[in-house]
């Protein structure tokens, strides 16, 4: 059978790499009778070894799995899938990376179908390592991990894969998933600035047409970036496709206005702000971000008061910040000394805050190390941009552009800039 | 703003010397008043004053010097006007005269035609400087009967005809009264710097004359500091001579103020106490003169004290009436500031005494001063104490190194992100094309 021969082919070609692309066009020929008949391919996967032979095993896997599975196959499916990512052989599956995508999504499915997105995770995490080819890249893989992640609310784990910095990119369309998935992960952590950071990604990446990925990112980029600097600036960077310019505001209508209140600084309108349009926030999945927004704003105006002010009794500030008993503001304070967000001491037998300045002194060693990576970092980044600056200045396609839209002087002009030079 | 209850009934004694203090402490005389003002000027403010004084014995005898005033001119408009606001309340002597103004009215017809015909005769003959005399005499009679709008245009129309630069600067002038008269300080702020650019007929008095025109119009559009500046280096020559549009004891209370309200120690010092010049008119106004030595010496108390007696009759002037309460906060603002400048601490409860206000109060000017980084201070509530604080400088620099380098690092990297989507995105097309 024609079947059986493949096994046997698969089994002679994989021993080495010069063999692959032959093993290759083999199994892409054969791609089409392997789909026609998945039943058979429980007993040829039996014969292969997912690590040495996982060019061939991939193509069966992803035959056998194309067709609908019910919910009592999807475990077993599951745990195919799952040892097959774990043990496969990296370079073989780089060969075809989008079977190695759709057999991964289908992991993805029915450990959703299953409810145990947990099932998922770490089987993603893995197929994601070995699919990138370094740590810059972006894959279609990374933004389901991130997914699953957030179902099965490992954030941890979702964290250490966004502090990769993302330099590569498969598809566009991958990332802005994995950039407003990222950004979430990170609101959940509330690890504000890096959220702010991804969410702009998404809002400014060159797009042709507004997208409901972007708009949803969007939302929440007013919202954090009212928790995290207290102020929105509505105007989008210069380098925002015009479509995002055009669009993105009118979608965002209600989180606009929430801004502006938020702007004239009074903590009952933007209270009842929020209060009057609870369903929308609700039905975006922001209600709860919302809430966060109110609260900041007293946070900004104690922080105010820091500027101002070296010792305040506690019902003074009740006063300035507009809340209601000193043991709220009493509370207030607490949790912002908690968090670091301001320094303080409360001297609750005079009901006096005492406001203290910012104990770093910028003199340790954390500090001096701290300084000493970024600066290192910093020349990393300058010297990938000249790198990339050079390879830009080579590329024959835009010479070839450069040299037909230049300004024309002089005789000389009117030649074609060289675009290939030979010795 | 209407001045407190203490303007008692007018004395209207016989004082009428130039010299006495008009701005003072105590309620206007407003005969005095106007025996320093001529023409137009007196009659508006006379009107303005019968607006604004809000007591109503002062208001009739204003209304009433009013219509006496008009009566000697022949603006009919301006006489309806008065006659409505008395609204017969003053008595036989005071009521509408219907045939005094037809009278003028006849007469200003026939006036008007006279001028008419002249002019036509002169324009036909070609004489320049009798065209130029015949707009001229057309400004003033159309000034004279209150059409303040036709008076400039007349004067406009001399311009054409001016062969000396006499002739400049009598068009200049006279355009700059009729434009402060209509409020329209852009017009007069552009006279005075075409009259400034024939030096050569300029006389002393002139000058003086130009300067005050221009701080007045400073004064109006709110560039405190350019209008004092202007004031003050109004020559002393000035006298009484530009009594048809300012009084020497405007210009050193203007210009008193002005300076205080913006200018720096130093400035203060050089310009107006040790400026010899302007001495002369801050004799006029002793009480100005005190409040600046006062202000200078760092005794608040009583400059603000002397400030807060000549408020009332300040928002009775026409010029100052709109930035009284402005000027006074920045004096105030400074005045706080200066205090606390020279000390390491204050102690709250002894400035309230000497700015004669609450602590509370204070607390809440304080904060709004610091708020706008007026003062670098921190104020410590518990205690009720001041305390100087200076940014430390090396640990901001760190700060703002550390928040460079983080937007910087994001920056590039949205920035080689960026890139990369738009050459696969441009990839991507060639391809398919």
């Amino acid at each position: 059978m024609a079947l059986e021969n493949l096994v046997t082919q698969i089994q002679a070609l994989s021993g080495n790499a010069e063999d692959l692309p032959q093993l290759h066009s083999i199994l892409k020929a054969a791609d089409e009778p392997l789909h026609a008949d998945p039943s058979l391919l429980i007993s040829l996967l039996d014969q292969l070894e997912p690590s040495r032979h996982s060019l061939g095993y991939l193509y069966i896997l992803e035959a056998l799995s194309s067709g609908p599975v019910s919910k009592e196959q999807a475990n077993g499916m599951v745990l195919t899938i799952a040892r097959f990512i774990d043990a496969c052989d990296a370079q073989q599956i780089r060969l075809v990376p989008d079977k190695f995508v759709t057999i991964c999504r289908r992991l993805k499915d029915q450990a959703l179908l299953l409810e145990a997105p947990l099932r998922g995770v770490y089987p993603m995490l893995t197929a994601l390592r070995k699919l990138a080819i370094s740590s810059e890249h972006l894959t279609s893989l990374h933004s389901e991990f991130l997914l699953l992640c957030l179902l099965s609310k490992s954030y941890k784990l979702g964290l250490s894969i966004l502090d990769n910095d993302i330099f590569e990119v498969d598809q566009p369309r991958d990332l802005f998933l994995y950039c407003y998935y990222g950004g979430m992960i990170c609101i959940g952590q509330k690890h504000f600035q890096k959220a702010l950071e991804l969410l702009r990604n998404v809002i400014t990446a060159p797009m042709n047409a507004i997208n409901p990925i972007a708009v949803e990112a969007y939302k929440k980029y007013i919202l954090v970036s009212l928790i995290r600097n207290g102020q929105f600036s509505s105007s989008l960077p210069k380098y925002t496709s015009s479509a995002a310019q055009r669009s993105l505001k009118t979608f965002c209508q209600p989180y606009v206005e929430l801004a502006n209140t938020y702007g004239n600084g009074k903590v009952k309108e933007l209270e009842d702000y929020v209060q009057a349009n609870t369903e929308k926030f609700k039905s975006d999945n922001n209600l709860g971000l919302a809430k966060q927004v109110v609260s900041s704003m007293y946070k900004r105006s104690i922080q105010r008061l820091t500027l101002t002010y070296l010792t305040l009794s506690l019902q003074d500030i009740a006063d300035a910040v507009q809340l209601k008993t000193p043991k709220e503001a009493e509370l207030h304070i607490l949790q912002m000394i908690q968090d670091s967000e301001i320094f303080a001491s409360i001297n609750q037998k005079d009901g006096m805050v005492s406001f203290l300045e910012d104990p770093e002194q910028y003199k340790n060693n954390d500090m001096i190390e701290h300084i000493d990576s970024s600066i290192q970092r910093m020349m990393t980044l300058s010297k990938k941009l000249a790198s990339m600056d050079e390879t830009m200045s080579c590329d024959p396609q835009y010479l070839g552009k450069a040299g037909r839209e230049r300004q024309k002087f002089d005789m000389d002009d009117f030649d074609n800039v060289p675009q290939k030079f030979t010795a | 703003m209407e001045p407190e209850d203490e303007i008692y009934e007018n004395g209207g004694g016989d004082e009428s010397a130039r010299s006495k203090p008009i701005f003072s402490g105590e309620p206007l005389d407003i005969e005095a008043y106007a025996s320093l003002y001529k023409d137009r000027t007196k009659i508006m403010r006379l009107l303005f004053i019968a607006d604004h004084c809000g007591n109503d014995s002062m208001k009739f005898e204003a209304l009433k010097m009013a219509y006496d005033e008009i009566k000697k001119g022949e603006d009919t408009q301006l006489f309806r006007e008065v006659v409505d606001k008395i609204g017969g309340k003053l008595g036989e002597k005071y009521l509408m005269d219907s045939t005094w103004c037809e009278a003028v009215d006849r007469r200003a017809e026939q006036k008007k035609e006279k001028l008419d015909n002249e002019l036509n005769s002169y324009r036909t003959n070609l004489i320049k400087e009798s065209i130029r005399m015949g707009y001229n005499d057309f400004g003033e009679f159309h000034y004279a009967h209150g059409n303040l709008g036709d008076a400039f245009k007349s004067f406009v129309r001399t311009r054409d005809y001016c062969t000396t630069s006499k002739h400049i600067i009598s068009m200049c002038m006279n355009a700059i009264l009729v434009s402060i008269e209509m409020g329209q300080f852009t017009h007069a702020t552009s006279y005075v710097s075409k009259a400034e650019q024939t030096p050569d007929a300029l006389d002393t008095i002139t000058v003086a004359k130009l300067r005050c025109a221009a701080g007045l119009a400073h004064l109006e559009s709110k560039k405190f500091k350019l209008a004092a500046r202007k004031f003050l280096e109004t020559g002393p020559e000035l006298g009484s001579h530009y009594n048809e549009v300012i009084a020497p004891q405007d210009v050193a209370t203007y210009g008193g103020l002005c300076a205080l309200a913006t200018f720096d120690r130093s400035e203060l010092k050089s310009k107006v106490i040790d400026n010899l010049n302007f001495r002369n008119f801050l004799e006029l106004v002793p009480e100005v003169r005190e409040l600046i030595n006062d202000f200078y010496s760092s005794r608040y108390a009583s400059c603000l004290e002397y400030l807060g007696n000549l408020k009332a009759n300040l928002m009775l002037d026409i010029h100052l009436h709109d930035h009284v309460e402005t000027l006074y906060n920045q004096i105030r603002h400074k005045a706080l500031i200066q205090y606390t400048h020279p000390f390491v601490s204050v102690d709250l409860q002894m400035m309230a005494n000497a700015f004669k206000t609450s602590i509370a109060g204070l607390e809440k000017e304080l904060e709004a001063l610091i708020t706008d980084n007026q003062i670098q201070a921190r104020i410590d509530s518990h205690n009720k104490i001041l305390y100087a604080r200076h940014a430390d400088q090396r640990n901001a620099t760190f700060q703002r190194v550390l928040q460079t380098g983080s937007e910087f690092d994001r920056d590039v990297r949205s920035m080689l992100l960026r890139a990369n989507l738009i050459k696969y995105d441009y990839n991507a097309r060639s391809r398919k094309s």
